[in-house]
């Protein structure tokens, strides 16, 4: 799910901005916003969900919205490479990791069909 | 040898069947504030600092053969099969692990209330919450089930629920603690901690579960710790350099001395907290410049930027964090909501239907949230804002340090409400957040301590002579915060051990 919610700035398929159009404020938030996003994460809901949620992201995003006074700030992120040497070390055995699964097979896991 | 310790583990070996998810098993005195989710002994190993200690351990910190269910119904059977690097630690030490703790729901929450398995009540206040996320931790330490508990912070889940319940919680420095085997929220923000009932004992189990590790590449080795105020970096290359450990230990910087110590009063979080939480901190500062402290007053101008902020960073990372969890390596089968192994629709359909049956709705509303702030179109409004809100809030609080030693504040703005009382108004839980965000944005260490003569406070127990009158809420528990430079953590647990 989360190559379309964190895309790097390439557009993206009807996303809740396309559809509003740019300037939309907080307080727009509709139903059809919150199933479409619902989607983008892969969640069900329930229409009492939906319900709730729509009221709510109104209020939070508003909140949300005082980060419009933020300045820019220029980050200077003091990060380092941190490696290790390229040596073989145990890890899970295949029993283990498989142990949570709901369904396996032949020592993989089971998803569901594709399509 | 280790019979005293062994009250809670019965079944030796086969310890792992003792599980009792409910209350009260295994001999153990009764959890009559839903305080465990597992209560399960871990027979010590080994001999160690901690030999005496029964430690309660978050469900959010993976126990090998145990059950870490994040509070969860998505995670309700999930048995991890490796210990998270502070468990190892904790064992290593000769620590009695005594059970897995409730929690708000993967971290998601500020009063244990979004747990699947029920809130936990607060033993110093009947009826009211114990805070969250680390309630469980809390409560069973404030109850005397635990002598010691892990918590997690991301932003304020260890400090919270300390200030609610009356003991102490430590936040570390972002890097200090290994967060390997800790379920992810947001990785970015969080980090493991303790939760004791006195400075010295939060410190050492700090003392045990510090210290890099070559699992989690976010931690930092001692002589990166860069005090600013001691030990200059010429020493920086030799074995004890560093710092990270003053005098030997963290437990031995709780000292309870303050003299000449300057101390920051965050006015903005003061102004906005209940009359009952100022008053309380009030007197708590009070008592520091009696004992020889030096008082001033700090704005930051960030600050109220903070929390917003800190959700939208939250949220985003949880949007992605939680996305594994589609019941295919763990959680409930795709399958068995309905009952049918090849039902129609493709796979994302079978996730979407898995993640609404196992989540709960604070998870749910987080998890769409950071999904909306990351999307194409609002990236740059929500998301990119909040980074550099972040970076604001850090530069201000290190400039702060440039005049003072110990920033504080009241942890929580608010006494611990009633269970049930906030839980249905999702905006107003967040902004009780608003003291403890900015310290995980900052990455900074931070330790709250019960308030002058309020429950928990070694001083409650003399104030019997101590004037009342006009103190409404004077029973309930108060938490004071005091915040370090970064790996100062010897620093802020000295000031806040003049508190206890």
């Amino acid at each position: 799910m989360s190559d379309e919610s964190t895309n790097d700035g390439a557009t993206n398929e009807g996303t809740a901005a396309d559809t509003t159009g740019e300037d939309v404020t907080a307080e727009d938030v509709t139903a059809e916003d919150v199933r479409h996003v619902a989607g983008l994460a892969r969640v069900d809901l329930d229409d009492d969900e939906v319900d709730r949620f729509t009221e709510q992201f109104g209020a939070i995003l508003e909140y949300f919205e005082t980060l419009d006074d933020v300045p820019e700030t220029d980050a200077e992120p003091d990060l380092v490479n941190v490696l290790r040497a390229d040596e073989t070390r145990e890890g899970l055995r295949q029993a283990e990791a498989l142990r949570n699964a709901p369904e396996t097979e032949d020592g993989y896991f089971k998803g569901p069909r594709v399509s | 040898m280790a019979s005293e310790h062994t009250e809670a583990a019965t079944g030796e070996a086969g310890a792992s069947d003792e599980t009792d998810r409910t209350s009260g098993g295994s001999g153990s005195a009764e959890d009559e504030y839903n305080a465990f989710l597992t209560r399960e002994g871990i027979e010590r190993s080994a001999d160690g600092p901690l030999s005496n200690m029964r430690v309660a351990v978050k469900d959010n910190i993976s126990t090998e053969g145990i059950e870490t269910t994040c509070g969860s119904a998505m995670l309700a059977d999930y048995v991890p099969p490796y210990d998270a690097t502070v468990v190892t630690r904790l064992k290593g030490a000769g620590a009695t692990i005594v059970g897995k703790t409730n929690m708000d729901e993967f971290g998601m929450g500020g009063t244990t209330e979004t747990s699947a398995f029920g809130p936990t009540e607060n033993p110093r206040a009947p009826g009211r919450v114990a805070g969250g996320s680390s309630g469980g931790s809390a409560a069973a330490v404030a109850a005397g089930l635990a002598d010691a508990a892990l918590g997690s912070d991301t932003g304020g889940s260890i400090r919270n629920p300390a200030a609610f319940c009356g003991v102490v919680g430590l936040k570390p420095t972002y890097g200090l603690v290994s967060r390997y085997g800790l379920v992810a929220y947001a990785n970015s923000l969080e980090q493991i901690g303790p939760i004791a009932p006195t400075v010295e004992e939060a410190g050492e189990v700090l003392d045990v579960i510090a210290g890099p590790d070559d699992r989690d590449a976010t931690t930092c080795p001692p002589a990166d710790h860069g005090s600013e105020t001691d030990s200059g970096d010429d020493t920086a290359d030799s074995e004890n350099a560093g710092g990270e450990q003053p005098d030997g230990s963290y437990a031995d910087a709780a000292t309870g001395d303050v003299e000449g110590t300057t101390i920051g009063v965050l006015a903005d979080l003061v102004d906005g907290a209940d009359e009952a939480v100022v008053d309380a901190f009030e007197r708590s500062i009070d008592a520091l410049e009696d004992q020889g402290a030096t008082i001033e007053a700090v704005s930051l101008e960030s600050i109220d930027h903070a929390l917003a902020a800190y959700y939208v960073i939250a949220m985003g990372e949880a949007s992605s964090n939680l996305a594994r969890f589609d019941g295919v390596r763990y959680g409930p089968s795709p399958a068995e909501d309905d009952g049918e192994s090849e039902r129609g629709g493709d796979w994302n359909e079978a996730y979407a239907r898995v993640r609404e049956a196992g989540f709960g709705e604070e998870v749910k509303r987080r998890v769409l949230l950071g999904t909306y702030a990351l999307s194409a179109g609002y990236h740059d409004k929500y998301y990119a804002k909040a980074q550099d809100a972040r970076t604001w809030v850090k530069r201000d609080f290190e400039a702060a340090f440039e005049d003072v030693d110990v920033l504080a504040s009241p942890t929580m703005p608010v006494i611990p409400p009633k269970v049930g009382e906030r839980i249905d108004d999702p905006l107003r839980l967040y902004l009780m957040d608003a003291n403890t965000v900015p310290v995980n944005l900052a990455n900074l260490p931070a330790v709250s301590v019960p308030a002058v003569e309020t429950p928990g406070s070694r001083h409650d127990d003399d104030s019997e002579g101590h004037d009342n009158d006009g103190r409404e809420n004077q029973n309930l528990p108060v938490g004071v915060q005091f915040i370090g430079r970064a790996f100062d953590e010897a620093g802020i647990l000295r000031v806040a051990s003049a508190l206890d």
